[in-house]
């Protein structure tokens, strides 16, 4: 055991990658679905137990890469908010796979399957590569294998516009990833050093005297990182992206996707510029609050008139960045951990009603909210499970949606500012427009012709969206899982600013 | 005088950053989709100069252990452009086989077209 102990960090990327190259080779669905889930299973363990480890020592796992000391060589760098990230990033792919194999079937040709599943892996390896790394160029290598089996995975939608999604994506993506680079150059060059620590430790003194280059690489890489992010402006090939793309990966993407940017996001913004750059020289706090707000009511009202509920729910998502972002630019305790809490509990959530719709979709072919009307007698269960998710998404007492901006709003009381406490509050009124609508018309309305011909989810299905369900319940009220570990995360990334 | 000399000093850096910003500049204002991916290409080359600039010493020769030689390029900044050549090729592929694929589903490669021929936002 302990063989495999001290090779956690790169078992976590190795495992998904090489099950993408098993699930090339493979010519069937079913091998290929296999091979995705053992992987994910297997990253669900070697999160947890890298999760045990560091939360047991309090200090952060560290594997240096070919036996090459940092930070000459290559360090992968493991320590709470990492590991919290990989545990759920992998345990929200292990959930979509467990959902996938009768809806991939019915939307991907027999062909084509397997090629899924390995561009899923491909993506999970890249995603989780992106948290473990200790290295500035290995995470833009990072970014771009799971950018690039994006991109695919959104090409694979059955509409033809999955993939001009695509496209635009891969435009908009590759100029992020391209920004990102530029950053990293100008660090490189005002450093000498690519390893994460060490460039924090060198630019502590830099930013003193020799500030132009660093202030650059910060906007460079701010910029390059929020539009992988879908920070407000910088968000507009998302809705696309997540409206025509196979609804597996849509629901794997809108739970993961995101929030490995914005864990990029927290580790520069707070464990690599000196926050007195972030936040005192250049305003980027105030900047990331317009942006957030901006996020929390523009693009929540473009989901009030949306009528394809999967676009509706991609707008959301922006909106629920918005909130995410809002925790990082007030940067205190309180609203640092609603941030970090709430990346996981938005996962869980966004993670269901996109599941949800996805079995819809698997019934009656369409989700459109016209569409939808009455599904909700017909498909009692899968669209309860919908209703308690979108509870979530509201922020209901009693789900894990009112955890996260409790922890918000608590922290925009310490930082003095109450219109802001106004603002998420009055926020979150207009999900209750959005989800309300979907509910109206599942609930409330006489079955469409399409929604009168379905029956219920297969087992299948259900069981992966119930999960999800009930976790947003369990983590709405039993919080030690979540909030306590996103707490100590939280003030792990603020002792560094001490 | 003193300008000149400045900006010429500084030549491939004014190189870069033309580059930079005309590629860009493509991705924004051009429809056609091939011609976008050439302006990306052109975006992402131009930090491949970035990169190398400063990472190379006229005279200087790969790091090896040989008395002749007592100049070196700093080798590091090579092989990481070595790895963002591959990423830009992969990327570029994929771009060119989506575009592909565009045409076989709309008949056209012009942004214009497509968004207003089908009525789709």
């Amino acid at each position: 055991m302990t063989a495999i102990g001290a090779h956690l960090p790169i078992l976590v990327v190795l495992v998904p990658l090489i099950g993408a190259l098993l699930a090339a080779l493979c010519r069937r669905g079913w091998q290929g679905l296999s091979i995705a889930a053992i992987a994910c299973a297997a990253d669900v363990l070697f999160g947890i137990w890298m999760l045990q480890e560091v939360r047991a020592t309090g200090q952060p796992l560290s594997y240096v890469m070919g036996g090459w000391a940092a930070p000459w060589g290559i360090e992968y760098r493991v320590d709470v908010l990492n590991a919290f990230i990989v545990v759920f990033v992998s345990a929200i792919g292990a959930v979509a796979m467990s959902f996938a194999g009768p809806s991939v079937t019915s939307e991907i040709d027999e062909d084509r399957q397997a090629w899924f599943y390995s561009m899923f892996l491909l993506c999970l390896a890249g995603l989780l590569g992106i948290a473990v790394t200790g290295d500035a160029f290995n995470i833009f290598v990072f970014l771009e294998i799971s950018s690039l089996a994006t991109y695919v995975l959104i090409a694979m939608g059955r509409d033809r516009r999955a993939l001009l999604a695509a496209y635009q994506y891969l435009i908009v993506g590759t100029i992020g990833a391209t920004f990102y680079v530029i950053g990293i150059g100008l660090l490189y060059l005002a450093t000498g050093t690519l390893n994460l620590a060490d460039m924090a430790s060198r630019l502590g003194p830099v930013v003193a005297e020799d500030v132009r280059p660093v202030m650059a690489a910060l906007a460079f890489v701010t910029v390059g990182i929020s539009l992988k992010l879908a920070l407000f402006p910088l968000h507009s090939w998302l809705p696309n992206a997540y409206a025509y793309a196979p609804s597996v990966a849509t629901a794997f993407l809108a739970g993961t996707a995101t929030k490995v940017a914005i864990y990029l996001l927290l580790r520069f913004f707070f464990a690599v510029f000196d926050p007195s750059l972030d936040f005192v020289s250049l305003p980027v706090d105030d900047i990331l609050i317009i942006a957030s707000v901006a996020a929390m009511f523009l693009a929540s009202f473009s989901a009030v008139f949306e009528t394809n509920a999967k676009r509706m729910l991609a707008y959301s998502s922006v909106g629920q960045v918005g909130y995410i972002t809002l925790g990082i630019a007030l940067a205190n305790q309180d609203a640092l951990t609603g941030a970090i809490v709430h990346l996981f509990n938005h996962a869980i959530m966004k993670t269901a009603l996109f599941l949800a719709l996805g079995a819809i979709f698997y019934r009656i072919g369409s989700v459109r909210i016209a569409d939808l009307a009455g599904i909700g007698k017909k498909m009692p269960l899968t669209f309860a499970a919908f209703v308690i998710a979108g509870l979530g998404i509201i922020g209901v007492p009693g789900t894990a949606g009112f955890i996260s901006k409790w922890y918000l709003a608590i922290g925009a009381l310490e930082s003095g500012n109450w219109l802001l406490v106004f603002l998420i509050v009055v926020s979150s009124a207009i999900a209750v427009a959005y989800i309300g609508r979907v509910i109206e018309a599942a609930w409330l309305r006489e079955p469409s012709e399409l929604a009168a011909k379905a029956t219920e989810a297969p087992a299948a299905m259900l069981v992966p969206i119930w999960i999800l369900a009930i976790a947003t319940v369990y983590f709405g009220i039993d919080t030690r899982a979540s909030a306590d570990i996103a707490a100590e995360a939280a003030r792990m990334l603020l002792r560094v600013v001490q | 005088m003193v300008l000149l000399g400045e900006l010429l000093s500084h030549y491939n850096y004014i190189v870069t950053i033309f580059l930079m910003v005309a590629g860009l500049y493509v991705v924004v204002a051009r429809g056609n989709m091939i011609k976008k991916l050439v302006g990306l290409s052109l975006f992402q080359t131009s930090v491949y100069l970035l990169y190398l600039t400063p990472a190379k010493i006229v005279g200087g020769t790969a790091p090896i252990l040989d008395p002749d030689y007592t100049v070196y390029s700093n080798p590091l900044p090579h092989v990481l452009i070595l790895t963002a050549i591959v990423v830009g090729v992969a990327t570029l592929a994929l771009g060119l086989a989506l575009v592909v694929r565009i045409r076989e589903a709309y008949g056209t490669i012009e942004e214009d077209e497509i968004f207003s021929g089908n009525g789709n936002k």
